[in-house]
């Protein structure tokens, strides 16, 4: 089997998987995402599948979308994880922060039947222009994630509600707004208050 | 380009999210299409959806889904041309792409209505409430003053508009809710246009705005 591409023998998927769990295991899933960019090879995408389709497939349920849907979403995001991986720069962002914005518009178009407008997030990554006025210094984008999410884990009550119900319910400020009886300024002051936060930690000044 | 007006936190926020309205998403992914200092602000947000999604518990996939989508990886990408043609900004054009693509790429030869005196606008999709208009106001054309129920996003594309805000030229935005009345004036010889999304019917604050709210569809 040593010449048979894995994927094409499906039989010896999962124990493909586990060797190449090995294989890889010095790794991160930014730096994985990064060689599958360079390589397209399809060992290192099975094993980004095997991490992240299951957390794709668990974010666009929670949106609200039916299970059968969900997993055909997951599986057009995934897809796209292949085939745009050579867009992705490590050293501005996680794997799983390029990932969250693919799923993000493959489930908010489909749920739209619209194309959520989108100012393509590759561009960002190649705009030579892009300033520097809010940027991490080089470091681990893992790292940042970690910083990131001690600060969600420690935002007051109400800022982590209207934080879930933004990214999980996908609720505007108006629909927030109806739904915990609050005037829509102090839905807009939640959320500026949770991204102050957010940010120092981002930046690591926290 | 000078830009001196920008998006609200919570507004970039709710964006990355994937929550802000239709009409309203299309306005901020206009301003971030020419604003890099916007474009910069989206990092810290998109690090929390990173975050976030690294954060849940995976759900079950089925057996055969790795399979299926390794039987696809050699497929011909259908979406390729398109988002190949997204990554090219028309740098010639007056018109940002993501409103390119409902538009096209002129702002002269479009079919505008009239909607009172001084004021014309094309109807563009926008979500179960609120509007998304694009307006041209003739030269000195004031829109009556009003207030918000909800928010209110104007991207400015050609000409200037001034309120009691500030100025507003190519590239700004002004991003206001119903904690600000305003009467918003074009200020230029050329007159101007704008794209404006609204999430809630606005409020006209005087006899005269009442009375012909409802011919301009706001």
């Amino acid at each position: 089997m040593e010449n048979t591409p894995p994927g094409d023998d499906v039989d010896n998927l999962a124990f493909l998987s586990k060797q190449h769990a090995e294989e890889f295991e010095h790794m991160s899933w930014t730096q994985l995402l990064a060689q599958l960019g360079v390589s397209k090879d399809r060992k290192v995408y099975i094993q980004l599948f095997r991490h992240f389709a299951p957390r794709v497939k668990a974010y666009i349920r929670r949106l609200g979308v039916l299970e059968s849907v969900a997993d055909e979403l997951t599986q057009e995001t995934m897809l796209s994880v292949w085939r745009k991986a050579h867009m992705f720069n490590p050293e501005k962002a996680a794997a799983s922060t390029w990932i969250f914005t693919l799923a993000r518009n493959q489930s908010i178009d489909w749920m739209r039947k619209q194309k959520y407008p989108e100012y393509s997030y590759e561009e960002v990554f190649h705009d030579a222009e892009e300033s520097a006025t809010e940027g991490t210094p080089d470091i681990d984008q893992g790292l940042v994630t970690d910083r990131v999410m001690t600060a969600i884990n420690t935002l007051p009550e109400n800022q982590a509600q209207v934080l879930y119900m933004s990214f999980f319910e996908g609720r505007s400020h108006a629909e927030i707004s109806s739904r915990l009886d609050i005037p829509l300024g102090s839905v807009k002051s939640r959320i500026r208050l949770a991204c102050e936060k957010l940010k120092q930690h981002w930046r690591g000044e926290a | 380009m000078s830009i001196n007006h920008h998006l609200d936190d919570a507004t970039i926020f709710s964006y990355v999210a994937g929550a802000l309205p239709q009409g309203m998403a299309l306005v901020v992914a206009c301003h971030l299409s020419m604003c890099d200092t916007c474009r910069s602000r989206l990092r810290a947000p998109e690090a929390v959806g990173g975050a976030l999604l690294e954060s849940l518990s995976p759900d079950r996939i089925n057996d055969d889904a790795l399979e299926q989508v390794l039987d696809r990886l050699d497929e011909p990408d259908s979406t390729s041309v398109s988002s190949a043609a997204e990554v090219m900004p028309v740098q010639s054009s007056e018109v940002p792409q993501p409103l390119a693509s409902l538009i096209g790429n002129s702002l002269d030869d479009l079919e505008w209505k009239r909607m009172v005196p001084g004021i014309c606008y094309i109807d563009l999709p926008s979500g179960p409430q609120g509007v998304t208009k694009l307006l041209r106001v003739a030269p000195g054309g004031v829109v009556l003053p009003h207030t918000h129920r909800g928010n209110e996003l104007t991207l400015l594309l050609r000409g200037s508009l001034s309120d009691e805000i500030g100025r507003f030229q190519r590239g700004d935005v002004s991003d206001l809710d119903d904690q600000v009345e305003h009467q918003p004036l074009a200020d230029s010889r050329e007159g101007c246009i704008c794209l404006v999304a609204t999430d809630a019917p606005i409020r006209f604050t005087t006899l005269l705005g009442r009375l012909v709210q409802p011919l301009t569809g706001f």
